[in-house]
């Protein structure tokens, strides 16, 4: 018997590589699909055979336009089979398929004969699929039979009716909108999905005409809504019905904002988190709104999921742009957030803190995020510079320490993105705040000295030659950029030429250089 | 001023079921934000390369990139993704994520491994397409999906019982006994 020539370890990688699809090649499947044509259908093996098309699409796998069109009449064959398994993939398959206009006339009779099928499964998808291929002209044919499926007392039936009826909404607009009287029906449903989708294809239906949505938000926030989700779309409608309406000149309350602060003690997290968020993004938020809100999402700084974490810090950065002292109380919940496993959530606690950090705080902030930097990829390290730039403009005074931080950071590790954001900061510092010019200039010309990125020595030159003949003693920087003379590429060389014989114009005591 | 008010319903722009070398085991798309097969795939790369080095087992982990919110957990050697647009509630991403997870283990009775899943091909597609309707959700409860793909009538009660759950397992079971090999 012959030694087996493969090894003991290639053995272990073939049982990890192996895939029922492992050498699976279109046009063998294609072949295999010629089953479907057989008069004595075996459901198993018509199953296995579409499942196999599918992992093929999946994968990337193009059909031409023939290969798609027999494929598809072949599919329909598998009408004749009663087997559900079977049925089911068949409905999957044509749905990839999407069969132009003349091949869907194919289908339709036997889609039609499901929907009106005593198997709620059949109904139910039935309806999807032929929603999804068929066009105007059919659709006013089945109408009938959608209209009946959106009350249908099997949830699933109706939900699909209805989610169908938002999507054919977008191209037949004028079909849907004379299911109202049966959507209506559907958002009293005690079914919960059922009130979501009605909910939803119904306020799509009314979405331009104010007073309708007025007077859905109106009559639901009044009544019983039966899942997360509709609650949650119920809180949009609402925000949008505050939106478009004025303060109650009397009291000065807004209306519907009970509505939205009763939301904040809901039990679903979903619905928490919906109603803070929209109660931040009310026009013209008062602190003695925001308050609640800020209180729960506070709270969900804490929270052991990483996503509850990052829905709020995300959210109370936004807050903190415009109410920065509402979001003040968070700064310790905030502050322990910075060493998140997560570095988005992570990296928006830093840049919130830098928002809403008082002037003492500064000092404290600028030692643990050096700390912080050298565990962040680049595209989190730009946020942190921008918000830094940004927390020296509002406070000046502290620019030494602000200015260091941008030096040091300037003279790590990082790629030009980053280090480009790192120079138009101090760039924007230097312009306005005169008391950081000198130090600013000082940091760049360090910085050209070790610039792996000739754009930046270029620009960086060209600048010191626009603000070097303005400082108070400009023979300062004329080292820096004669060694770039020297040292340098020709691109820089000639950026730093010219930046010399800016100098020379503009200082008459620099006009003879030794 | 303040961000874009999202007054629509929740979209899910697509479902990712990726191995631990992030090849594609199953996948559906419901927006036309990635037109074509290179930019899906491009997105894949990204995001599997984004959260690769995370460790979402115990808990659904998320980020954030250019404009879209990835929801993601790991399952031994498979992970799942949903990504939702930069406004969309973070949790209701989270709970169609869960449902996924959920279904997914109820369906391959828990050997939740790319092996099995590849082998249940079908129940996973099947799986896919009844949580999504063109980027709609249409159920983020586990069992209620899963029951809806195993089962071949649905009830028309809400929620499915322990017996009608061990039914729809054993319709499942026939499935996991073909053998997919030729």
């Amino acid at each position: 018997m012959a030694q087996p020539l493969v090894k003991k370890d290639d053995d272990r990688d073939d049982e990890a590589d192996y895939s029922p699809f492992l050498g699976i090649e279109k046009g063998a499947v294609l072949q295999e699909a010629r089953v479907f044509n057989d008069p004595q259908l075996d459901p198993r093996r018509c199953s296995q055979v579409i499942t196999k098309l599918l992992y093929l699409l999946n994968q990337g796998e193009t059909f031409t336009k023939v290969e798609a069109t027999e494929v598809f009449f072949a599919v329909t064959k598998l009408f004749q089979s009663k087997d559900t398994g079977l049925r089911r993939m068949v409905y999957l398959m044509i749905k990839e398929l999407s069969p132009s206009a003349d091949e869907v006339i194919i289908v339709t009779s036997s889609l039609m004969k499901d929907m009106n099928s005593k198997t709620d499964m059949y109904r139910a998808n039935a309806i999807r699929v032929l929603c999804r291929i068929t066009d105007g002209t059919l659709l006013t044919q089945i109408e009938r039979y959608l209209k009946q499926a959106i009350v249908d007392k099997n949830p699933v039936v109706a939900s699909a009716a209805l989610v169908s009826g938002v999507h054919i909404l977008q191209t037949n607009p004028e079909i849907v909108k004379r299911w109202s009287n049966e959507v209506q029906e559907a958002v009293q449903s005690r079914a919960a999905l059922v009130q979501f989708h009605a909910l939803a294809l119904l306020h799509q239906i009314r979405q331009n005409d104010r007073l309708a949505v007025s007077k859905l938000v109106t009559s639901l926030t009044r009544g019983t809504v039966r899942s997360p989700l509709a609650q949650c779309l119920l809180i949009r409608y609402t925000s949008q019905v505050i939106r478009e309406s004025s303060q109650n000149p009397q009291t000065g309350d807004r209306p519907f904002y009970d509505y939205l602060e009763a939301c904040l003690r809901h039990k679903a997290e979903m619905v928490i988190f919906e109603a803070a968020r929209a109660i931040t993004e009310l026009s013209g938020v008062t602190s003695r709104e925001l308050t609640p809100a800020i209180t729960v999402l506070q709270l969900f700084l804490s929270s052991s999921k990483p996503v509850l974490r990052f829905a709020a810090v995300r959210t109370l950065n936004k807050v903190a742009m415009t109410h920065p002292l509402a979001v003040t109380n968070c700064n310790i919940d905030m502050e322990s957030l910075i060493s998140d496993q997560n570095r988005s959530i992570a990296t928006l606690a830093i840049t919130t803190l830098l928002k809403t950090g008082n002037e003492s705080s500064v000092d404290r902030l600028m030692k643990q995020i050096t700390n912080f930097m050298s565990d962040i990829a680049d595209e989190f390290k730009i946020v942190v510079v921008e918000a830094i730039r940004s927390l020296c403009l509002k406070f000046p005074l502290k620019y030494r320490s602000l200015m260091n931080f941008l030096s040091n950071i300037l003279r790590e590790e990082g790629g030009f993105e980053y280090k480009k954001a790192i120079v138009d900061s101090i760039v924007i510092l230097i312009r306005d705040i005169p008391d950081a010019k000198e130090s600013g200039l000082f940091h760049l010309c360090e910085f050209i000295e070790d610039c792996e990125f000739t754009y930046l020595s270029t620009q960086i030159l060209h600048f010191l030659g626009n603000e070097g003949p303005k400082t108070s003693d400009p023979s300062k920087y004329i080292r820096y950029i004669y060694n770039r003379v020297i040292l340098e590429n020709p691109t820089v060389r000639a950026s730093a030429v010219s930046t010399l014989a800016k100098f020379g114009a503009l200082v008459d005591a620099l006009k003879r250089v030794d | 001023m303040g961000a874009e008010p999202c007054e629509s319903f929740p979209l899910i722009k697509n479902i990712l079921l990726l191995d631990s070398e992030g090849q594609r085991v199953a996948v559906k798309y419901y927006s036309d934000d990635w037109s074509t097969l290179n930019a899906k795939l491009a997105f894949e790369k990204s995001v599997f390369a984004k959260t690769q080095k995370t460790s979402a087992r115990t808990e659904a982990e998320i980020t954030m990139f250019d404009d879209y919110v990835v929801v993601y957990k790991f399952v031994q050697d498979l992970h799942f993704f949903v990504t939702g647009g930069s406004e969309e509630n973070e949790l209701i991403l989270s709970s169609v994520l869960q449902g996924f997870c959920d279904a997914v283990g109820l369906l391959l009775r828990n050997s939740v491994d790319k092996r099995t899943a590849l082998e249940n091909l079908d129940l996973i597609l099947l799986c896919i397409d009844e949580i999504v309707d063109g980027g709609i959700i249409l159920e983020t409860d586990g069992s209620a999906i899963a029951g809806k793909v195993a089962s071949n009538g649905i009830d028309g009660g809400a929620s499915l019982s322990e017996q009608t759950i061990s039914q729809a397992l054993a319709t499942a079971r026939e499935h996991l006994a073909r053998s997919l090999l030729k």
